[in-house]
């Protein structure tokens, strides 16, 4: 018999030679296979005396079991050095960019405007909205501003040919949601408006949010929480400081101004606040009982408060735009960094 | 309305310094829209005579001067001044002064020490003549301060009125608002009657009395017109903005800012017999002050004398008949013209002037008399002449009805109590006669006032005089109720963030634009146009948002940007009832951005399409059609829920040409309500049972739309069909030329039992039926 230590020395020298699993596998047939050297030592266990049998089986059995050792570690070993292989080939850069479409994004107008109706809509008001071409009717006599009264120098309204104009607020949504609705009533109409009117701070278009609420315990003072806690909202600090001013709408009595503390400097006095410290931000004020009037609704029973407010004074605060025409003038490096 | 601060404070003069005084009367509701030094800072500058002026030893240009600055003896000051000579008052910076820029220090010029610098109105940062050295009157005192001597430390205020507040439209009227804010002490000037020392006077006769309830004329005879305006009504007609002319004009000005009455003078020997107050007759013609010669129409007022008209009431005087410097005699007119009969005309005219602007808003009907005393007095006093008796017209003038403020209705509004003596007091400041009782006030406004007339009026004013800042801000407590949220319409944020995250950037475009672009797109429009445009090519309401996004393409495209895809969610405008919302958008240039991953290739109509679906939620059911805008073949209309609405297509070549673009981009326009619109979701049960899927390739006629043969198969299959969807549309190698081949994958499964082959087989035989039988194709061999 030959000696097994001299087949498992040989054997354990051919595993390590292997380069491959298929090599490895040559090498367990040709020592585990059934004419493998090993097996052939079993084998002839069967011609031997019983008292060297088990001692010699015994060392073949050894011998096995240490070449299936070597051949399992080899195995292994082989085995992760495939897988390192393999990850090694499908290894990606991962700092290239993602693959597919870029991303669009919202105009900051809409931006603005989606802001503030989700702060007016948390405390209850809906969305109403009306023509942008309207009568003369919708946006002036019935707001209680007739044929040549001042306040109309103070719109610079675009006509039809055909007799319509373009509101010049969004006020007149006001009047048609009364006209079709009972109170108690809490609306914001936003919308597109226009005057004829265009230089560095005027665009003949712009968007204006008008709000209205009307019910039977609604006070200045109401008015004045209201508009205060929606513009610490929109800017997001607390200490806003905020002041309300005597002013003229004749839609609303009491009107007001509500100025807010500066947000480019903080009240310390900058360009955009002409060093006052305040910016006007909207007017408003108790709905006037000739409005009522128009639309029919209980001017004794029943009191309101409306306000309208420039959306794109306040994108421009809120965002630091300098310049209002950017907003129409649509440059795509001017949108995007908004998205 | 500008006016300079040291004029308030002589009619009232709170303890506040300029910025408080200006933070009070902008809390009032007069807003204070500018502050402005009447000159810019400078110190040590004092008025100077110029005794000698010999030239310079060492320069032809300079000169050298000996200046009494009041100190006793003369300084010696190096002058380059051309202008610079013995005799001369001049304003004199000392050395140490602090001018504009520079700082005045005693120096050598050309070995001759100058002691201080004689200034130019440039140097000193004044308006006015910059040639030379300012020459000041002959009266100025010398050595005294010259800021102090010109009153150059004063401010200039601006304030923004509003309308309803016509009574602070002048100093008086101001100086009143202010007392009765800070309770500081009001001294208004005071006019005596003048007794006449003629008896000549004007025949007046009112013939619209409704539209001039009050008349006042008088004569004056034998004045001065080039009499020298005194230099401080000058300055503070300056200071408010106001030219000074020829005195008599200066005089009406002034009475003006100081009382709010607009008055005229007229040459009196430019009249021909009386005068008449009446409405314009058509045809009649007026050469105002302003040489503008303009048509009168039947609703304007007018002065006029036996001739025809010589003024435009409230407006503006007639040139013809205006002051000038040779004038000896005038009429002089202080009227009061009803708001209603002068609002708007002076707009029609194109004309603003500073009376329109006050009688259209109100003028103080009780003051005409005071006004034309004052401005007669000031006439005598600067000009001389003589008096005659004021002649007066008088009808029915404004009512100042009592008000009732109910205490409790105040409360109610303002959100919180007032005192009731507070109140009443604060209106009693403002003028107006108050009544109290226990439980309300009864007010009588000032004839001033043209703003109060109704309860409302007067809440405000209470508020106003409160203070606004004093109102607590709180918090409003109403019941509380979810709002509706309707889950079959999408909310336009929720469709806009869609687009957007499909690539596509939101873009706003002004909703009017050239009728050209309109055109271009559709022969047909008919854009409303608009009366007053500011430009021609912002002149039409666009009936589709293509105009706006093709020039915001165009835009970006000049701006290096090659791949745009834009949105735009807007309405368009054909009229009162008809301004439909639309989501329109473009694309051009690649599919996607340009990047390592994935091969570049310009975006197609599919793309859109697909971009469409996804912003559907579903497939889009795209049909045939032909806008005039876009590519015969590459033009889609658009249904949904069984109606058009809208259109998707390459822009035709013709306008890719007209509008210069570098190939055609793909657009679109959907109505938005229809895109918002959605169906509940209703849950059907699903199937246990395993699916078959068979894929049939048809060669048929290369011009029969796909959809047309998928609504065929559709429309025949059986209810275990799931599916039936295209998967490739070949045309080339293996079919004729005008055939092509359309291959459809058909899923089918049964809710109820496992489908057999002869179940598949035989529906798909109908299928194949159908297609045959309806669109002629067969199945690819």
């Amino acid at each position: 018999m030959r000696n097994p230590n001299e087949i498992v020395a040989e054997s354990l020298a051919a595993i390590q030679g292997v380069a491959d699993l298929p090599a490895l596998e040559q090498v367990k047939a040709a020592y585990l296979g059934k004419s493998g050297q090993l097996t052939e030592l079993l084998k002839s266990l069967g011609a031997m005396p019983a008292e060297e049998r088990k001692t010699a089986g015994a060392r073949i059995n050894e011998a096995k079991q240490a070449v299936e050792a070597a051949l399992k570690n080899r195995r292994e070993a082989l085995q992760q050095a495939e897988l390192d292989r393999q990850l090694a080939a499908e290894t990606l850069d991962v700092t290239l960019p993602g693959r597919g479409l870029g991303g669009g994004g919202l105009h900051p107008v809409t931006k603005t405007l989606s802001r503030i109706q989700a702060l007016f809509h948390s405390i209850g008001f809906e969305v109403a909205t009306g023509p942008e071409v309207e009568t003369d009717f919708y946006n002036f006599t019935a707001l209680n501003i007739p044929e040549d009264h001042p306040a109309r120098a103070m719109h610079d309204t675009f006509y039809l040919q055909t007799g319509e104009l373009l509101r010049t607020h969004t006020s007149p949504v006001q009047v048609r949601y009364m006209q079709n609705h009972q109170p108690p009533l809490r609306i914001i109409a936003p919308g597109r408006v226009y005057r004829c009117d265009s230089d560095v701070t005027h665009t003949p278009m712009f968007h204006q949010v008008e709000g209205l609420w009307v019910d039977e315990t609604v006070s200045f003072a109401d008015l004045k929480g209201v508009l205060a806690d929606f513009m610490r909202n929109f800017f997001e600090r607390d200490d806003l400081p905020v002041r309300f001013r005597p002013s003229f709408f004749p839609f609303t009595e009491p009107s007001a101004e509500m100025d807010i503390g500066c947000v480019m400097c903080g009240g310390e006095g900058c360009r955009v606040c002409s060093h006052t410290g305040w910016l006007e931000v909207l007017g408003c004020g108790m709905v006037h009982p000739n409005v009522f009037g128009h639309v029919g609704i209980d001017a004794e029973r029943f009191v309101g408060f409306a306000f309208g407010l420039g959306v794109e004074r306040l994108a421009m605060l809120r965002y630091g735009v300098d310049d209002l025409r950017l907003f129409f003038e649509n440059d795509l490096r001017f949108l995007k960094q908004f998205n | 309305m500008q006016f300079p601060e040291s004029w308030l404070r002589s009619l009232v003069n709170p303890a506040l310094d300029t910025a408080a005084l200006a933070h009070v009367i902008t809390m009032a509701g007069l807003e204070v829209e500018a502050l402005a030094p009447a000159a810019p800072p400078f110190t040590n500058v004092v008025v100077a005579e110029i005794l000698a002026a010999e030239k310079h030893p060492e320069a032809d240009r300079l000169r050298v001067c000996q200046v009494d600055v009041g100190e006793g003896a003369p300084v010696t000051i190096v002058c380059g001044a051309p202008n610079a000579a013995a005799g001369l008052k001049v304003p004199c910076a000392r050395p140490g002064a602090q001018l504009p820029g520079i700082e005045i220090k005693v120096a050598k010029v050309r070995g001759v020490e100058s002691f201080g610098m004689l200034c130019s109105t440039k140097e000193l940062g004044l308006e006015g003549a910059a040639d030379g050295l300012m020459v000041l009157p002959d009266d100025a005192p010398v050595g005294e301060d010259f800021r102090a001597w010109l009153n150059l430390d004063d401010t200039l205020v601006t304030l923004k009125l509003t309308p309803n507040r016509a009574d602070c439209l002048s100093l008086t009227g101001l100086a009143r608002e202010i007392g009765a804010i800070t309770g500081a002490e009001v001294r208004l000037p005071q006019s005596a009657d003048i007794a006449p020392t003629i008896g000549d006077s004007v025949a007046v006769q009112v013939t619209a009395p409704a539209a001039c309830p009050r008349y006042l004329a008088r004569v004056v005879r034998g004045i001065d017109a080039q009499a020298p305006t005194p230099r401080w009504m000058a300055e503070r007609l300056e200071r408010s903005g106001i030219r000074p002319l020829l005195a008599p004009v200066d005089i009406t000005n002034y009475v003006l800012l100081e009382l709010g009455q607009p008055m005229h003078a007229f040459a009196l020997s430019r009249l021909q017999g009386g005068i008449e107050v009446r409405l314009a007759r058509t045809g009649e013609t007026l050469e105002l002050l302003n040489g503008e010669t303009v048509e009168l129409a039947p609703d304007m007022l007018v002065i006029a004398d036996t001739r025809g008209p010589v003024a435009l009431a409230g407006i503006m005087g007639g040139q013809p008949s205006s002051v000038e410097s040779v004038t000896v005699d005038v009429m002089l007119e202080a009227a009061f013209f009803a708001p209603a009969a002068i609002a708007g005309r002076a707009r029609r005219l194109g004309l603003a002037t500073d009376s329109s602007h006050r009688f259209e808003r109100g003028v103080d009907f009780g003051a005409t008399r005071q006004a034309m005393e004052r401005a007669t007095q000031l006439l005598i006093d600067i000009c001389g002449g003589q008096p005659g008796p004021v002649t007066e017209a008088v009808a029915d003038l404004p009512r100042r009805d009592p008000i009732t403020l109910r205490l409790a209705r105040l409360a109610r509004v303002a959100g919180v109590a007032l005192d009731a003596e507070r109140v009443a007091n604060g209106l009693v400041a403002l003028g107006a006669q108050v009544e109290r009782h226990p439980d309300r006030l009864v007010v009588t406004p000032p004839s001033f006032r043209f703003d109060l007339a109704i309860e409302e009026d007067l809440i405000e004013e209470a508020v106003r005089l409160f203070g606004y800042d004093n109102i607590p801000a709180q918090p409003p407590a109403a019941p509380s109720f979810m709002l509706p949220q309707d889950e079959t319409r999408l909310a336009d944020d929720v469709l806009r963030r869609t687009l957007a995250d499909l690539d596509y950037q939101e873009v706003v475009t002004y909703s009017f634009v050239d009728p050209a672009w309109e055109a271009a797109l559709d022969a047909a429009a008919r854009p409303l146009p608009l009366a007053n445009p500011l430009a021609s090519h912002l002149s039409a309401m666009r009936t589709t948002l293509w105009g706006g996004l093709i020039e915001t393409l165009r835009y970006n495209l000049n701006r290096q940007q090659t791949r745009v895809r834009i949105f735009e969610f807007g309405r368009v405008y054909a009229g009162l009832d008809t301004q439909p919302l639309k989501a329109g958008g473009l694309a051009l240039g690649d599919v996607l951005p340009e990047q390592w991953g994935a091969n570049a290739r310009p975006v197609d109509f599919f793309d859109v399409k697909g971009d469409l679906e996804r912003l559907v939620g579903g497939t889009l059911d795209t049909r045939r059609g032909n806008h005039p805008a876009l590519h015969p073949g590459q033009c889609a209309e658009v249904w949904l829920d069984g109606r058009a609405v809208g259109w998707l297509g390459a822009l035709h070549p013709r306008l890719v040409q007209a509008f210069d673009l570098p190939s055609a981009p793909v657009l679109f326009e959907l109505d938005g309500e229809a895109v918002a619109r959605r169906v509940l979701p209703r849950y059907a049960s699903l199937s246990r049972f395993p699916q078959v899927r068979r894929d049939l390739a048809f060669v048929l006629d290369a011009k029969i739309p796909a959809g047309e043969l998928l609504a065929v198969l559709r429309q025949r299959a059986p209810a275990q069909v799931r599916a039936i969807e295209v998967f490739d549309d070949y045309r080339g190698k293996g079919l004729e030329h005008d055939q092509k081949s359309i291959a459809i994958r058909i899923v089918m499964q049964d809710t109820q039992r496992t489908l057999t082959d002869l179940d598949v087989e035989d529906a798909i035989q109908l299928l194949v039926d159908a297609a045959q039988r309806q669109c002629g194709a067969s199945l690819r061999a």
